[in-house]
């Protein structure tokens, strides 16, 4: 007759592998029919109530206990296994016995005076804690851990921005940094590809097609899967972009997230812009409005990302120059786009790749609504087809007055950068609309420095003669574009969209220099840097003051 | 409250103190509150139905030495009867090894913390074999202490008195660097001071016969220096004693029965729970079964920054801690965790001269669940056996605990 016998250790904490280790030892011991070496919490009570290994008098363990149970045939079996408990724990540590392992973050600074990164992989109610000591150690932080608040995320993020350093994480499973892997991560070989992640195996698909493909990393950078959530406003994977723009190393940026807060998405976006290399951008669950947009690439999938990420790798193998169109230097001030359309969809389509580029577009009829459609203010489009201008006057595609007013008005305004007209041919419109805009194009182009762009749409057929309303708006100095597509990416390569200022920038010498990291937690992580051959320390890490509740809050008070 | 510049305070009074062995005096003389019916005894306050084996037969010897009892058997009454009265050493300024009774005829060393103005007092040191220490009280044990009191003592007193005091933290900062680490291995300090004594005794002592035995008795004892460098520990923790806001421990003691801590900013109060075992080697046929539970004033090394927190600089005896050079090296690395400072005038070779960890601080301990270690010599659990090993051990953790506890009310932190 089976019989089972526990054991709980008040305030003994062990990492799940080595339990899992002792766990598989104790059913090699005779007549050991089942083990559990677990830490009490929830969960894995749970667990081990669902294998019968949890009589009700072990249900009183707390999570900081460590729970050993042992059914066997006979009674004295399961004593006995339980007894061997300390044998075969004293066994494993052997094995890493030697180097010191150190209790606290302080005194693994003191040895390891040049690690950067510290990684934490404790139970989660006191990583943030560990977090902070380690942000306030003036280190980045690798955060395994899970079940850190949303609140304490936000706030570990904050802390870290201001003083230049990345959080990773919480529940960040992945990085790798100067080929060197932290957490879990695959063996790829170094390249010109830098990734930033919001989701952990998405990355790690990635960076190993990428690695098939023939090509290598740089650096993939986790975020913790909620970096692009509203609460958090995505301030790792900015800091990370800003970090790989300065990487002379990366030469393509790999962007991949699960679903982003929309607004997060358009920042991201737009410092991706801003980076001037090329970024493969894979939101899942967001759908572009191109393919290609400037130097940012979706793709729809993990797959796709990596083959893009390869390709322009090829492409931009020469130098960065490439990527790098320089935004015009006009006088500073003017720097904001005007759209003047006759045509609403047009308009509409526009103003979604241009959100992409720039942000925040205002305009009468989307994106961010004028209060006066007059007024227009930073960049602004207008659909001057719509109700509010067409009172008592013929539409835009016939009447070219209001436009040509509003055009010249608008040219005269110091701020405006770029003005983006479009004229629609074919029957019933108005019969040579070039004609009409190519002298006050030219005119104010010769008082002005901005741009104008026109985009053009009709056939050679039409009555307006497509070449020769074209060949009129160059001859003024306009730019001519065949759709809005062609227009977005042309006022994108010349007008930098809104740099998301970082407050510290994280030095890129933390990246560049030897990797050298301090582990808490997961042996199996320490383990996993040693060989590689980055120089680590593990610290022996316990829940403080033994898990005591009450002695921890003097503690902390102390603190105070 | 700013517990860090308490801290601060404390711990900087101690590394700042300088020791100096001034003179060897008889303890009625100099010692506070010394009374001729009164014994002092290592570790915290105990009465004589609590005390240990080894403890009870030091008591029996000091009655015996004393000439208040005639025998074993009356000194074993006077003792229960209440007409002696006892007191932990560390309550009049004196520290003493194992069973640390000292009685107001014994001579004592005179240690002058020359910076800030605080005394110490020790006993000296007997040697190995059966000693009182251990709670040895034969013919022979008191025939050497009569030896000791009546011959060298007055021979030590002279030599101190014709000196400047002799820097006991000079020599414990070299003796650091030839391989001691101040609790368990004094050898090399033993010889510095038998070196620095030498030339006083033989100029003192007219009989040559009497001069070579008193510089073979301090040659042969490689703990002849242990006890002036417990009362130099002491002069120094005591300095860092009472400092408001403090969590800093400046006594740790045992005395065969109890531990106690006591820590800078809770005045006179011990925490105290009861002694463990020591882990260590033993001398041959004996075992963990003979040994008392640990016993001694010595501690007060530890809690200067010295002995076991100094192993990493005391290679020799890594056997007592069942271990290999990186072993001892790891014991220092260590203590630091649980210190508030290094030490400006200890330092540890292999450790690139890196200061010793020294300020044992309440809050580190408990946070981090780590105790001070403690190298220690291991008393036969009868009285008179002797020493039977040596090895480890580690104070027990609640006594931290209640005394984070007692902080917290005291400074109202609730």
């Amino acid at each position: 007759m089976a019989t089972s016998t526990f054991e709980i250790r008040l305030g003994s904490y062990f990492d799940s592998v080595i339990l899992m280790h002792l766990q598989r030892a104790l059913l090699d011991l005779p007549g050991v029919l089942d083990a559990g070496v677990v830490m009490a919490t929830p969960a894995n009570l749970i667990l081990m109530a669902e294998s019968d290994l949890l009589p009700t008098e072990a249900q009183k363990a707390n999570p900081e206990d460590l729970l050993i149970v042992v059914r066997a045939e006979e009674e004295d079996q399961a004593t006995s296994a339980i007894a061997a408990i300390d044998d075969l724990m004293a066994k494993r540590r052997s094995t890493s016995a030697g180097k010191f392992r150190p209790r606290s973050l302080e005194a693994a600074f003191d040895i390891l005076p040049e690690a950067r990164f510290v990684l934490i992989s404790v139970p989660g109610r006191y990583a943030a804690g560990l977090a902070e000591q380690a942000l306030r150690g003036n280190r980045h932080v690798f955060l395994y851990s899970d079940n850190v608040s949303m609140e304490e995320e936000a706030s570990l993020k904050a802390m870290a921005q201001e003083r230049g350093l990345l959080v990773m994480g919480p529940d960040c499973g992945t990085a790798i940094v100067q080929g060197i892997g932290l957490g879990f991560a695959n063996r790829v070989r170094s390249g010109g590809v830098g990734l930033i992640g919001a989701a952990g195996t998405g990355l790690q698909a990635v960076t190993s097609r990428i690695h098939q493909l023939g090509a290598g990393i740089s650096h993939a950078l986790g975020t913790g899967g909620r970096d692009l959530k509203k609460e958090i406003g995505g301030v790792t994977a900015l800091q990370s972009l800003d970090l790989l723009k300065r990487d002379s190393e990366t030469r393509v940026i790999v962007m991949v997230s699960k679903p982003p807060d929309p607004e997060v998405a358009t920042k991201l976006l737009s410092a991706a812009r801003n980076t001037r290399k090329p970024v493969v951008v894979n939101f899942i669950g967001y759908s572009p409005p191109a393919r290609k947009l400037g130097n940012l690439h979706f793709a729809s999938n993990f797959n796709e990302a990596a083959s893009l990420a390869v390709d322009l790798l090829g492409e931009n193998n020469q130098s960065t120059a490439a990527g790098a169109t320089s935004a015009r230097q006009t006088g500073n001030d003017r720097r904001y786009i005007r759209g003047l359309f006759s045509g609403g969809s047009l308009a509409s389509e526009a103003l979604l790749l241009l959100q992409v580029m720039f942000g925040k577009i205002y305009s009468n009829f989307g994106g961010e609504r004028l209060g006066e459609p007059t007024k227009a203010r930073e960049h602004t489009l207008l659909d001057l087809g719509e109700d509010q201008f067409t009172v008592g006057r013929l539409h835009p595609m016939i009447d070219n007055d209001l436009r040509l007013r509003m055009f010249r008005q608008e040219a005269a305004n110091p701020e405006v950068a770029f003005i983006l007209l479009d004229m629609v041919l074919g029957e019933g419109a108005h019969i040579d609309p070039a004609g009409e805009f190519a002298p006050v194009i030219a005119e104010v182009l010769r008082q002005h420095a901005f741009d104008v762009g026109v985009i053009l749409i009709g056939t050679d057929e039409d009555p307006q003669d497509y070449d020769h309303q074209r060949q009129q708006l160059l001859d003024a100095g306009a730019r001519v574009f065949g759709n809005v597509l062609e227009a977005a990416n042309a006022i994108g390569s010349l007008l930098g969209g809104p740099s998301e200022s970082i407050v510290t920038p994280v030095d890129l010498e933390d990246l560049a220099a030897p990797l050298a990291a301090i582990n808490v937690g997961l042996e199996a992580f320490y383990e996993s840097l040693e060989q590689q051959g980055a120089k680590v320390v593990q610290v022996n890490w316990r829940p403080p003051a033994g898990g005591n509740e009450k002695l921890m809050s003097i503690l902390q008070k102390m603190r105070d | 409250m700013n517990i860090d510049k308490a801290n601060e305070a404390a711990v900087d009074r101690i590394i700042s103190s300088r020791p100096m062995l001034t003179g060897v005096e008889i303890a009625r003389d100099v010692i506070p509150g010394m009374e001729d019916n009164l014994i002092l005894h290592a570790g915290p306050p105990i009465e004589w139905e609590r005390m240990s084996g080894p403890l009870r037969g030091g008591v029996i010897g000091a009655l015996l030495f004393e000439g208040l009892a005639k025998d074993e058997k009356q000194a074993q009454g006077m003792a229960q009867s209440g007409e002696i009265e006892f007191a932990p050493c560390h309550h009049h300024r004196t520290v003493g090894p194992m069973a640390g009774v000292t009685s107001a005829s014994m001579a004592v060393y005179v240690l002058d913390n020359v910076t800030h103005g605080n005394k110490a007092y020790s006993n000296l040191n007997e040697g190995y074999g059966k000693v009182l220490r251990y709670g040895a009280y034969a013919e022979d044990v008191l025939k050497k202490l009569h030896w000791m009191n009546d011959v060298m003592a007055p021979v030590l007193a002279e030599a101190f008195a014709q000196g400047d005091g002799m820097d006991i933290r000079a020599l414990l900062a070299e003796a650091l660097h030839m391989g001691d680490e101040g609790h368990n291995r004094n050898k090399a300090g033993s010889l510095i001071y038998l070196k620095l004594l030498a030339p006083s005794i033989v100029k003192i002592v007219k009989d040559s016969t009497v001069a070579e035995e008193v510089l073979q008795f301090l040659g042969d004892n490689a703990l002849s220096v242990l006890n002036p460098v417990m009362a130099a520990c002491k002069a120094m923790t005591d300095a860092g004693h009472g400092v408001e806001g403090s969590t800093i421990v400046t006594a740790m003691a045992r005395n065969g029965t109890d531990f106690g801590i006591r820590v800078s900013g809770l005045g006179e109060t011990w925490f105290t729970a009861p002694a463990q075992v020591p882990d260590g080697l033993y001398f041959p046929n004996f075992t963990s079964e003979d040994a008392n539970a640990d016993i001694g004033d010595s501690t007060i090394t530890e809690t200067a920054g010295i002995g076991a927190f100094a192993m990493a600089g005391a290679p020799a005896i890594v056997t007592f801690i069942s271990g290999t050079p990186e072993d001892a090296i790891n014991a220092t690395l260590e203590m630091y965790e649980i210190t508030f400072a290094e030490h400006k005038h200890f330092s540890i070779p292999p450790l690139d001269f890196r200061g010793t960890p020294t300020g044992i601080d309440l809050r580190k301990v408990v946070e981090f669940g780590v105790t001070p270690r403690v190298n220690t010599g291991i008393a036969h659990k009868e009285a008179g056996v002797g020493q039977v090993g040596a090895g480890l051990v580690r104070p027990p953790m609640e006594i931290f605990e209640a005394a984070l506890i007692a902080f917290a009310e005291r400074y109202e932190l609730d």
